[in-house]
């Protein structure tokens, strides 16, 4: 069942499996080289997000030529990364802030109080 | 399978490899534990998308369950860990 893949559906296959390595590498180059835990965060999106579509984009052009047929399956890694990323994202960044308040660390914005909600007639 | 796929395939690995070493740099390095979750998280993603372009390079479609399984183990073992972090406990 697995055709001949033409040269220019290998051609484009070839070009988003570069564009994923190249941004994967300025993900990790953003990751290991800012300062801060909080810009620290930002670049490893690139890599779950671009790095990961171009792989899946790739993955689903090539076995749907190969096989003759739409293999989509590919897609689901994508929604998996999409639903739980940013829920460790967000845990680490409350974990951070967290200790920061703990330890006093300045520039740390301190908790909502009940007085900012009180204006808003919550409590 | 043609020159030109390839040799993407080599470069795309090539990439991760670096992207791998330099993450594996700041896990070490650290300074905090949550910078070592997030890098531990990172090297989950690339050892997911590795396995997706192996996946192509040997044109098989049995890693591409692998790569979902890294992908969901990489979110338990990192939330855990982030939680475990923020409370002490991971399941409350």
């Amino acid at each position: 069942m697995s055709a001949a893949v033409p040269l220019w559906v290998e051609g484009v296959v070839a070009a988003l499996l570069v564009l994923s390595g190249v941004f994967v590498v300025i993900a990790a180059i953003g990751f290991s080289f800012l300062r801060d835990f909080f810009q620290r965060m930002h670049p490893p999106a690139l890599a779950y997000t671009f790095g990961n579509w171009c792989v899946t984009l790739a993955s689903i052009v090539y076995f749907s030529t190969r096989e003759e047929r739409v293999a989509a399956h590919p897609v689901l890694i994508t929604v998996t990364l999409a639903m739980t990323v940013p829920v460790t994202t967000v845990l680490l960044a409350r974990v951070t802030l967290f200790r920061r308040r703990m330890a006093n660390a300045p520039g740390t914005p301190l908790p909502m109080t009940s007085s900012h909600r009180s204006t808003e007639g919550m409590e | 399978m043609s020159a030109l796929l390839s040799g993407a395939v080599l470069a795309a690995l090539g990439c991760y490899a670096v992207a791998s070493i330099l993450v594996l740099v700041r896990l070490v390095r650290g300074p905090r534990a949550q910078d070592r979750v997030f890098a531990l998280d990172l090297l989950y993603c690339c050892a997911m998308l590795v396995t997706l372009v192996l996946g192509i390079r040997y044109q098989s479609d049995v890693y591409y369950e692998a790569a979902l399984l890294i992908a969901l183990f990489s979110f338990v073992s990192s939330s855990g860990l982030a939680k475990f972090i923020l409370r002490g406990e991971v399941i409350e």
